[in-house]
């Protein structure tokens, strides 16, 4: 279990290395990209232009670039390009926002994703069954942006009916009330694309599991059907639930929540990103694909553990 | 004379689908002793799976019809709400499946999953479950059972799994035992065992089995009635000595004839039937059998009732050919292809 765990570790390092490998080489490649002229602005002389890339360094070989990219990125003194403000410190300004937006919005879409799959599986083929399906299709099918603008167009402060307040994170610390009226829009903005994905997923799971020889087994001994359902049924139906979820949930924990983050104004870390994308700012592109990474590959070692527990037939003995 | 258990009376099963109505099974009828061993043997898509499973109100649905009755202990378990099948099944009727590999949830200990099936009838403490589940395992000859109780079902061979799922299935000591074709995913030197040990067993809990196969090998040995089936219908049923030595069905030659045995001289090719079962939306007129069979004539466009054509009673059949005729040629068929070409 130990060598599974270290192994594991090592290579999600490995791995978040080469991520951060392949977005600078990109970055490099990418025409348009030279920082020194960004920096130096629209009036610069060449001779300025020249300083400024002896200055950071561009004139380097690009591995003597990386490295000390990577350098500045362990020790926390990144710089962004355009603004120069420390990268490091605006990830951490924007986690706040980011993980309440994602741990409010995981747990609204796991609870309604799982509840729609199963009263869906369970009256599969009737009306309610195709209710659902109908709306989780138009969930799904509904683009953030878009949704997002509606719901803050018809909800939010000077909408139409004002219930809501209308974007911007509102730390937790100084009014939590406040903090979960900011953000409620927010959530169920982003959890009604998961919910409809994950009820649709959960169905087909549970339709399949029905059919297994070992609920007719449980069915055999005189058990209840809710306890079948529940027991027999819903733990294996809820396995390939639990990738998802976590492969998810560290993605917009991560900053991939670029649109939801960005419509509501949030200021967390996806919307930082947006923002570097837009400015070709490289170090804090470089600093939140780390960041990112690092959430990406800590789940998929999470849910690995996770599945062992679930099913005892992976387990490393 | 033993204690009646089960009455089956003409019973149905039909299934609507998308096909047409499936008439999975067509008036069956038998009884049950207790003590005693059924066998029900007959091809893939005969209806005796379908019939096993009805006893256990297993097959029922929204697109399920049946008819007639499943009496048991002169209650009619067809008439029953699902709520009050629940405490009969594995508590009156306990099943045994066809693959233990799949029977048995992957995801509990063994010894969990008996406790469970202990606990949804008896109302004991998890301890004195577990206890009667290491001692149901030590009955079903589990070796080091007090440790194998917290195995996973992936940790057992398959004959051992098989003797799991028979100790859950007579956990609860269950009058009735079915077995679904309880050997067939097993090596052949398991599946002596199995038939051997639900033997034994069955008189240990003073229980009745239905053993349902496609192998009259496999209940030669253990039963004491047979009943052949063949597209929903009972062909022929009578005591196992009885259906073995003076077989009145051509289909039940065919069964016969398909059983590599060491008494008799070895034929170059064991007899298959020709053909494949028929469609059981829409069965042929007549005899099911008749399309199949080498023997067919002009009565045998008319379906003959199950009834008594020999000496002995309670040897029924379907079968409107002459006795004697038979007795004389269904040799060829049961000694195997080099016989019928000479």
């Amino acid at each position: 279990m130990l060598t599974f765990l270290i192994r594991r570790v090592i290579g999600a390092a490995l791995v978040c290395l080469a991520v951060t490998f392949i977005v600078f080489v990109i970055f490099i490649v990418v025409p348009g990209g030279d920082p020194a002229q960004r920096i130096a602005g629209k009036n610069a002389t060449q001779q300025n232009i020249i300083n400024i890339r002896h200055s950071w360094g561009f004139d380097q070989p690009f591995y003597v670039q990386y490295w000390d990219m990577l350098k500045k990125m362990f020790n926390g003194d990144l710089v962004s390009y355009t603004s120069q403000q420390n990268v490091v410190g605006q990830i951490v300004q924007g986690m706040p926002a980011t993980f309440s937006l994602t741990i409010g919005a995981g747990i609204i879409w796991l609870f309604f994703g799982i509840l729609v799959g199963v009263i869906s599986a369970v009256t599969a083929g009737r009306l309610s069954d195709r209710l659902i399906t109908v709306f989780a299709l138009i969930g799904i099918s509904m683009p953030v942006f878009w949704l997002g603008i509606v719901a803050r167009y018809y909800f939010a402060e000077g909408g139409i009916a004002t219930v809501f307040p209308d974007g911007e994170y509102y730390p937790i610390s100084q009014n939590p009330a406040q903090w979960f009226w900011h953000l409620l829009l927010p959530w169920v903005v982003l959890a009604v694309l998961f919910i409809g994905f994950y009820g649709r997923v959960l169905r087909g799971n549970i339709l399949d599991a029905i059919n297994e020889d070992y609920v007719r087994t449980a069915k055999a001994k005189g058990l209840s059907p809710r306890r079948i359902l529940i027991k027999h049924v819903l733990r294996t139906s809820l396995i390939p639930i639990v990738t998802l979820f976590g492969l998810d949930f560290a993605g917009v924990l991560g900053g991939g929540a670029i649109l939801t983050e960005t419509v509501f104004d949030l200021h967390g870390v996806g919307q930082y990103a947006a923002q570097s994308i837009n400015n070709f700012d490289l170090p804090p592109i470089m600093g939140v694909t780390m960041y990112g990474a690092f959430f990406i590959v800590t789940f998929s070692v999470l849910v690995d553990l996770f599945y062992a527990y679930l099913d005892p037939r992976i387990r490393p003995s | 004379m033993a204690e009646r258990l089960l009455d089956v009376e003409d019973l149905a099963v039909h299934f609507a689908t998308e096909d047409g109505l499936v008439r999975a099974v067509d008036g069956v009828s038998f009884g049950l002793d207790r003590g005693q061993v059924l066998g029900i043997v007959g091809e893939s898509g005969s209806g005796k799976s379908v019939t096993a499973m009805t006893l256990m109100g297993l097959t029922r649905g929204v697109n399920a019809k049946f008819e007639g009755a499943v009496r048991y202990q002169g209650k009619d378990l067809l008439q029953i709400s699902d709520r009050e099948m629940q405490d009969y099944r594995g508590n009156e009727i306990g099943m045994i499946f066809q693959d233990p590999m799949t029977s048995l949830n992957p995801v509990y200990r063994v010894g969990e999953q008996i406790v469970e099936a202990i606990r949804a009838h008896d109302h004991v403490d998890r301890r004195r479950a577990r206890r009667r589940a290491v001692e149901l395992l030590k009955q079903v000859g589990i070796p080091n059972p007090e440790s194998r109780v917290d195995d996973f079902p992936h940790q057992f061979s398959g004959g051992m799994r098989q003797r799991a799922m028979i100790a859950m299935a007579l956990s609860c000591n269950p009058a009735i035992l079915i077995a679904d074709e309880p050997t067939t995913a097993l090596d052949v030197t398991i599946q002596a065992q199995i038939i051997e040990l639900i033997g034994r067993l069955k008189d240990d809990f003073d229980s009745a089995v239905i053993m349902i196969t496609h192998d009259l090998g496999v209940v030669a040995d253990i039963a004491d009635e047979i009943m052949v089936m063949y597209a929903g219908r009972v062909v022929e049923r009578g005591a196992t000595r009885d259906v073995f030595y003076d077989p009145q069905m051509p289909y039940t030659w065919g069964l016969l004839g398909s059983i590599p045995r060491l008494d008799r001289p070895r034929p170059e090719r064991l007899y298959s039937i020709k053909g494949t079962p028929p469609s059981l939306i829409n069965a042929p007129r007549g005899c099911k059998f008749r399309p199949r069979c080498p023997h067919a004539f002009d009565k045998c466009m008319e379906e003959p009732k199950l009834e008594q054509r020999v000496e002995t009673a309670g040897h029924l059949d379907r079968c409107w050919l002459d006795v004697t005729f038979k007795r004389e040629h269904r040799d060829a068929m049961i000694a195997g292809e080099s016989t019928e070409a000479a």
